[in-house]
């Protein structure tokens, strides 16, 4: 979703990028671009170097190795540039819980240095933006988890950067603040703004234009949410429907080593079948009296691919 | 086991709880879910003894905490939202230091750090500062602490907020094998896919209980007749549903849409709206609710 407007250099440029804090490699050698509007998406497990990489493109750490340009500005020296231009919403609240909403944004517009003639109009936008108007002077530390963050983005994007870095804006969101929340992302987008951001809900990777995994600082795949599907996995995805679906989900992890990996989505299985005939498992189910309602392979979700790429690895790795 | 009556929480002139009753039974897993501010949190600290309520009955094991705060603790656990970790000890020193104060035998103590290190993952990074590690790192230790022993009760306030998926799942898999011990196990979750493996789940708004009960009794209290919509251009039909139905009546379920009607036979008008628009519909079903969707019809303000 590239915007074009006759400057085709991408939002982001990375090359090579790495970060160590002592000998561990939090971020190991990645590479990647994320063009003009594009609402870029970073997933990884916990520990995987995604706030690193965030904070080391924002200019809040230094890279050990590596290039990276935001907004065609280099992380090695051009920092003030690229703070003017880029929004960062941090994976930590970083508002004053003490302040009210109104005097965060007038605190974070002083920051960003903003002209006084601006300030208003856009702490008044951002009030309304995050539906805040009529609790401008309640405490930020009393509002719901999904208004606190709409007001750090809010925050985050007084200024009108070009770039916004999210790092995990819905943790903790209800389902209903975490949908308005996106819209606001999507509207930033469609306005040009490029978003990379942070999650842990896979529901809201697929709305991504484009998706990074990351796993120990690696790179390990990049793509649209549809070519992610459609990736060939190490079996193929069985959703599994049982009234009495934990003692079926119990008795499949145990035999995870011949069948595949096995996990809940809710209350329904999901089996990563890695054998040929899938009956084996019927029978099994019909042998421990586990009466299924319904057994089909079906098209693997973002959440199946995720598990699916990233599991296993990480089983090896804690035996090894 | 967990018996409340009428609870009240007051703090100044907001109401954070206006009247709760629950009733818990040994050995399941009960989930609270409800919007931001809900006063999920407060239900939890309360039934922890932190917080004293302003009118109702709480019973736990049969005494009143309420009247005897102290009497529960010793058979409860308790992981709160903000869980705080000594930052300069290391991971394995964090869980050794829990251990000691639950009082957890040694060898017990060794058996379910490695199975908790298998969850968390955090084997590889034990010798690290809790202040090092990653946002979701934090919190799996501040979880490995909580389990560390094997209280009667367990409150969990959104113990999986900030933990990556696969964690997730085997969070969730500890939770069962404790369930398995005869562990009851309230639970708060911003995760709709997690409350509904509870046996009884109960949805707080604006400090009231909604509905509660078993997913079962809860997908019965659903009002509309539910479609999964899947078209080439999901936004835009979202869009055209939307001013059509209602913003709260359609919404996006990863790259579906969920589309709530009042008649099954309002989807052929929806058909058409969408096909009229240049809008190729790959299908649409009536399929059951799940719990995000009956979240939806009770916080939203179309009621
Ligand atoms: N100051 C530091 N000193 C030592 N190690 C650090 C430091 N900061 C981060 N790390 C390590 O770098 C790795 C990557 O951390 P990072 O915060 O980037 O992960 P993340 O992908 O954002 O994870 P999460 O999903 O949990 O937020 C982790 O192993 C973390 O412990
Ligand atoms: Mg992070």
């Amino acid at each position: 979703m590239t915007i074009n407007d006759g400057n085709d250099k991408p939002a982001v440029w990375v090359k090579n990028l790495t970060r160590k804090f002592g000998d561990f490699t939090a971020v190991d050698n990645i590479s990647f671009n994320v063009g003009k509007g594009e609402i870029f998406g970073f997933l990884g497990p916990n520990g995987a170097g995604k706030s690193t990489t965030i904070r080391m493109l924002c200019g809040i750490i230094e890279q050990t190795s590596g290039d990276g340009y935001v907004g065609g500005y280099s992380i090695r020296g051009e920092n003030d540039r690229i703070k003017k231009i880029t929004g960062y919403m941090s994976q930590k609240f970083s508002l004053y819980n003490d302040l009210t909403p109104a005097e965060n944004l007038e605190f974070y517009s002083g920051v960003y240095g903003m002209p006084a003639a601006k300030r208003r109009e856009r702490m008044e936008w951002a009030l309304e933006m995050s539906g805040l108007e009529s609790r401008r002077h309640d405490l930020t530390g009393d509002l719901p988890q999904g208004f606190k963050q709409r007001l750090a983005l809010g925050a985050a994007i007084l200024h009108q950067p070009s770039i916004l870095f999210l790092d995990e804006p819905t943790a903790g969101v209800d389902p209903l603040s975490r949908r308005d929340f996106w819209e606001l992302i999507y509207s930033l987008s469609a306005s040009g703004v490029t978003v990379f951001v942070t999650t842990h809900y896979m529901d809201e990777a697929e709305h991504c234009d484009r998706i990074a995994f990351i796993d120990k600082g690696i790179l390990i795949k990049l793509d649209t949410p549809r070519a992610l599907k459609n990736l060939q996995l190490s079996g193929r995805i069985f959703e599994i429907i049982a009234a009495e679906w934990l003692k079926a989900f119990n008795l499949l992890r145990n035999e995870r080593r011949g069948f595949g990996e096995v996990s809940l989505f809710g209350t329904k299985i999901h089996l990563n079948f890695i054998g040929d005939d899938f009956s084996a498992v019927e029978s099994l189910l019909r042998e421990k009296n586990i009466p299924v309602e319904s057994a089909r392979h079906i098209p693997p979700s973002l959440e199946d691919v995720f598990v699916a790429l990233l599991r296993p690895a990480q089983i090896s790795d804690y035996e090894g | 086991m967990i018996e409340v009556r009428n609870l009240v929480k007051r703090f100044g002139s907001r109401d954070a709880l206006k009247g709760i009753n629950l009733h818990i039974e040994k050995g399941m897993i009960f989930a609270l879910v409800g919007a931001d501010g809900a006063g999920k949190t407060t239900l939890l600290r309360t039934l922890a003894g932190i917080l004293t309520p302003d009118d109702g009955e709480i019973s736990i094991l049969g005494r009143d905490i309420i009247k005897d705060p102290e009497c529960a603790k010793e058979h409860i656990g308790y992981l709160s939202q903000r869980f705080s970790l000594n930052p300069s000890l290391t991971v394995a020193e964090n869980i050794d230091f829990f251990g000691a104060l639950f009082q957890v035998p040694y060898g017990e103590r060794e058996k379910r750090t490695k199975r908790l290190m298998e969850f968390s993952r955090l084997g590889p990074f034990r010798d690290r500062q809790a202040g090092k590690l990653s946002g979701g790192m934090k919190q799996k230790l501040a979880l490995c602490c909580a389990l560390i022993h094997t209280p009667d009760i367990l409150l969990l306030d959104e113990p999986t907020t900030g933990v990556d998926p696969i964690s997730r799942r085997e969070l969730w898999e500890i939770l069962y094998d404790l369930l398995g011990e005869g562990v009851t196990i309230v639970v708060s979750t911003p995760y709709m896919d997690e409350a509904e493996r509870a046996g009884e789940i109960m949805l707080i708004h604006n400090g009231r209980a909604v509905i509660s009960g078993t997913l079962d009794q809860l997908k019965a209290s659903y009002r509309y007749f539910l479609f999964e919509a899947v078209c080439d251009q999901n936004r835009q039909a979202l869009r055209l549903v939307s001013d059509h139905l209602g913003k709260n009546r359609v919404m996006f379920f990863g790259d579906r849409l969920h589309i709530a009607l009042n008649d099954g036979s309002e989807s052929a008008g929806i058909k058409s709206l969408l096909e009229n628009s240049g809008i190729q519909i790959l299908s649409l079903l009536k399929i059951d609710p799940g719990l995000e969707d009956i979240f939806i019809q009770e916080t939203s303000g179309d009621n």
